[in-house]
């Protein structure tokens, strides 16, 4: 499951230098006083953990500190990782298959988070694991979104389902989920357009593309995917809610972490909304792609 | 957008004006709650702790304890600031006055700088100029159809080059642009990580070899923390003449607009809105810390009602108005009071959330008189409960205060029409902010 782990550490690295990283310098050799707990926090709220994850981890500390335990780095640093694991493990169980063909993976999101990009990895995936794939263009709307979502099917050699610009996406996602049943195919991934989770009309146009696949497969069949650009900050959460409600949340895919802006605001959903994360994007090529896993995440985090 | 923050700044001040006094520990909580709103807003740490080392020492003055309405003042000077991170005034692109004038869009990977492309092509056309829209970004697939789509959709030419280099690309539009009379032309370049040194580089080469007008970073309003580290990189490299929010249509509260600016000094121009290319607006900084805070007229409330002899009053209108319980009669009490303070539709803007709110409610100054014999000859009873005052109960009063029952009428409807807004604004405080509320259009 973990294979690229040194992968993930290398483009975790970029954070661990610029902003956790720092705790392990700021800890070592200190005693851990107030002076030292603000920077810790500091580091904690630049990584977009957010407050309610920060406070958490903070209020532990100073726990710590009363009771005047042990307070070499080696320990301030375990509990700084111990705290984060735990909040990420304490989320509800990720949901990615049930065994039942075919698996259809609704992938959502707001507006340039990834979303295609993320279909033409899981395809490659899902494809190098020995499953039959299938696409569907449902973004009927962005301008040559069709044609991009095609490079992809192309790049990992699936098949593709679109109808033309401005067709309804929700009956590309009918037609997909008829023939992927028809065909006997494991994984269907539906490419959605982007939409901000606040403009209630592509809200339920959303829905409406879940509805009608439902006609196809039971709902068991079905899960849904959001993917976050992991540059986001506190929205995240608003987005996560949101998208929830409408059409659920079966995981997140958090997308970007090859840049300097990363990982956070997986902490601060877990603490706040328990959604799991299922993979991470850290590139722009097509096998950019990690499962996530907790215990790999928080240490490629704090490793120095 | 920002609504989240508005909600809580007034939370955070209405407990203020409950304190009366402030104390100096007061202010430190209030800073507290401020700081924490901040961070929430993803305003970078460092801006946000220098915002509030900033604002203590502000407050903690001399001046302020002794003032009036110390929370008030507080809140002109957490305003005050905001306004001063955001950049005091708009600042306008780069006139379109050379063929060509040269932007060049630049940002991280899906910002949405092929959309502002089109947006800023469209706005060309419709200033009757003629804009070149062209496609550097050769790496994203299909991003040169995408443009095509979308020049196509406005009528504007797309210029794309086969197996040539970004800076290549755009070199050779400008030598295309000098030719046919181009008035602006727009490079749309691929999005990027400003930690990628090889594709920073190449914006170098596009910068060198076009010699931008603009030179704009894309940054998505939705941005974090991170949003001082991509544009610090990005002006380092650049030197960027502006930046652009996109997304601002969503619900982010949009610290990184502070951020942004804070960092890099560079003003904020653009405002995208939307999906369609019409989607544009200018940025106004001073608006914008206004709505942020939810309390930029409160500031002029407070400077007019220190300029009249009794804030107390003013304070317990608004008090009676966010408790629903505004009648005729307090409406009648208050008027001496307000008189002195301005048009009373300026003076129920002022109150935090209700600015826009009360669009539409008329209430005509030089009717004053008018109204205050009007209600002069209403019992108190009917003042209180304006509901009974029936047919007869009318031509009485009108009778007596030497109007017309049309006029009476009248009155009774703004004031009922009154009543339901401010019912509404309440009702939004709960909800999140009416849509007038916004900067900008939902
Ligand atoms: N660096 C980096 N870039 C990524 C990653 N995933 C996607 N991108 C880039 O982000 C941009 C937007 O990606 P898309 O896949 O088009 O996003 P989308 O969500 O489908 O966008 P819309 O459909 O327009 O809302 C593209 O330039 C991608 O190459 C990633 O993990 N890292
Ligand atoms: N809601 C909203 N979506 C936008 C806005 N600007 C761009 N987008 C969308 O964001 C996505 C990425 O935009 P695009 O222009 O392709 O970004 P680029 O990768 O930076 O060129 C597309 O789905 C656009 O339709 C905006 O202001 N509001
Ligand atoms: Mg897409
Ligand atoms: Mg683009």
């Amino acid at each position: 499951m973990f294979s690229g782990f040194k992968k993930l550490k290398d483009s975790l690295a970029k954070t661990r230098d610029s902003i956790l990283g720092k705790i392990s310098q700021i800890v070592t050799g200190r005693k851990l006083d107030d002076d030292l707990i603000d920077e810790i926090e500091e580091s904690l709220l630049k990584a977009d953990i957010g407050v309610a994850a920060t406070d958490r981890i903070i209020e532990r500390l100073r726990q710590l500190a009363k009771e005047a335990k042990a307070t070499d780095s080696d320990t301030v640093f375990g509990i700084l990782k111990d705290e984060i694991k735990k909040i990420l493990e304490s989320n509800r169980k990720s949901l990615m298959g049930n065994g039942i063909r075919p698996h259809i993976w609704l992938i959502t999101g707001v507006n340039g988070t990834g979303k295609t990009t993320t279909v033409g990895k899981l395809a490659h995936y899902f494809k190098n694991n020995g499953k039959s794939v299938m696409i569907a263009a449902c973004d009927t709307f962005r301008a040559a979104a069709v044609e991009q979502l095609a490079i992809w099917a192309e790049r990992s050699g699936v098949v593709l389902v679109t109808a033309q610009s401005g067709a309804d996406p929700a009956s590309v996602a009918f037609d997909a989920a008829s023939s992927a049943v028809s065909k006997g195919i494991d994984y269907l991934l539906i490419d959605t357009a982007g939409r901000l989770h606040t403009k209630a009309n592509l809200m339920e146009e959303l829905k409406k593309i879940r509805r009608v696949t439902e006609k196809v497969v039971p709902s068991n069949q079905i899960f849904s995917k959001l993917i976050i650009d992991g540059t986001t900050g506190q929205n995240a959460l608003s987005q996560v809610k949101v998208f929830t409600d409408a059409v659920g949340c079966d995981g997140l895919i958090v997308t970007k972490l090859d840049g300097t802006a990363r990982g956070g605001i997986v902490v601060a959903i877990a603490q706040e909304l328990s959604v799991p994360v299922d993979f991470i994007g850290i590139g722009e090529s097509i096998d950019d792609l990690e499962a996530f896993n907790a215990d790999s995440f928080v240490e490629a985090l704090f490793e120095s | 957008m920002f609504g989240e923050l508005i909600d809580k700044f007034d939370e955070i001040f209405k407990n203020l004006r409950g304190a009366g006094k402030l104390t100096e520990k007061n202010i430190k909580d209030a800073l507290k709650e401020v700081r924490r709103a901040l961070l929430e807003a993803d305003v970078n740490y460092k801006v946000v702790r220098d915002f509030i080392k900033h604002a203590e020492t502000e407050a903690v003055g001399e001046r302020v304890l002794k003032s009036i309405e110390p929370g008030q003042q507080i809140v002109k000077i957490v305003h005050d600031e905001l306004v001063r991170l955001l950049g005091e005034k708009m600042v306008p692109l780069a006139p379109i006055d050379k063929a060509p004038t040269v932007y060049v869009l630049c940002g991280l990977q899906g910002s949405g700088k092929t959309t502002l492309c089109g947006k800023l092509a469209l706005q060309a056309k419709r200033k009757n100029k003629k804009p070149l829209l062209v496609a550097a970004d050769i790496y994203r697939p299909a991003a040169i159809k995408q443009l095509m789509i979308l020049g196509d959709s406005i009528g504007v030419e797309v210029f794309h080059l086969d197996n040539a280099k970004p800076p290549e690309i755009c070199s050779q539009a400008k030598k295309y642009a000098e030719k046919n009379f181009i008035d602006l032309m727009i490079c749309d370049t691929a999005g990027r990580l400003h930690i990628d040194d090889e594709l920073m580089v190449e914006l170098e080469e596009i910068k060198a070899r076009v010699a931008p007008d603009e030179l704009i970073l894309v940054a998505d309003a939705m941005t974090g923390q991170d949003a001082v580290n991509l544009a610090e990189k990005f002006h380092q490299r650049l030197g960027l003449t502006g930046v652009a929010l996109s997304k601002l249509d969503g619900d982010a509260r949009g610290g990184a607009a502070i951020s942004i600016r804070a960092v890099t000094g560079c003003p904020i121009k653009l405002a995208s809105i939307g999906e369609k290319l019409s989607d544009l607006e200018p940025f106004h900084p001073d608006r914008m810390a206004s709505r942020i805070l939810g309390m930029g007229d409160i500031v002029s409330l407070v400077e007019k009602a220190q300029q009249s002899v009794d804030l107390k009053e003013a304070a317990k209108l608004e008090e009676k108005l966010r408790r629903q319980a505004f009648t005729l009669e307090d409406f009648y009490e208050q008027m001496q009071q307000i008189k002195k303070m301005g048009p009373l539709e300026s003076i129920l803007g002022m109150i935090p959330g209700m600015g826009k709110a009360l669009k539409g409610v008329q209430i005509d100054e030089n009717g004053m008189k008018r109204v205050e014999a009007m209600i002069q000859s209403m019992t108190l009873e009917e003042r209180r409960n304006p509901h009974i005052i029936d047919g007869s109960r009318k031509k009485r009063i009108a009778l007596g205060s030497g109007n017309s029952v049309q006029n009476l009428n009248l009155l009774l409807k703004q004031f009922s029409a009154m009543q339901k807004m401010i019912k509404n604004v309440n009702k939004f405080k709960l909800k999140g902010l009416p849509k007038g509320a916004f900067p900008f259009q939902m």
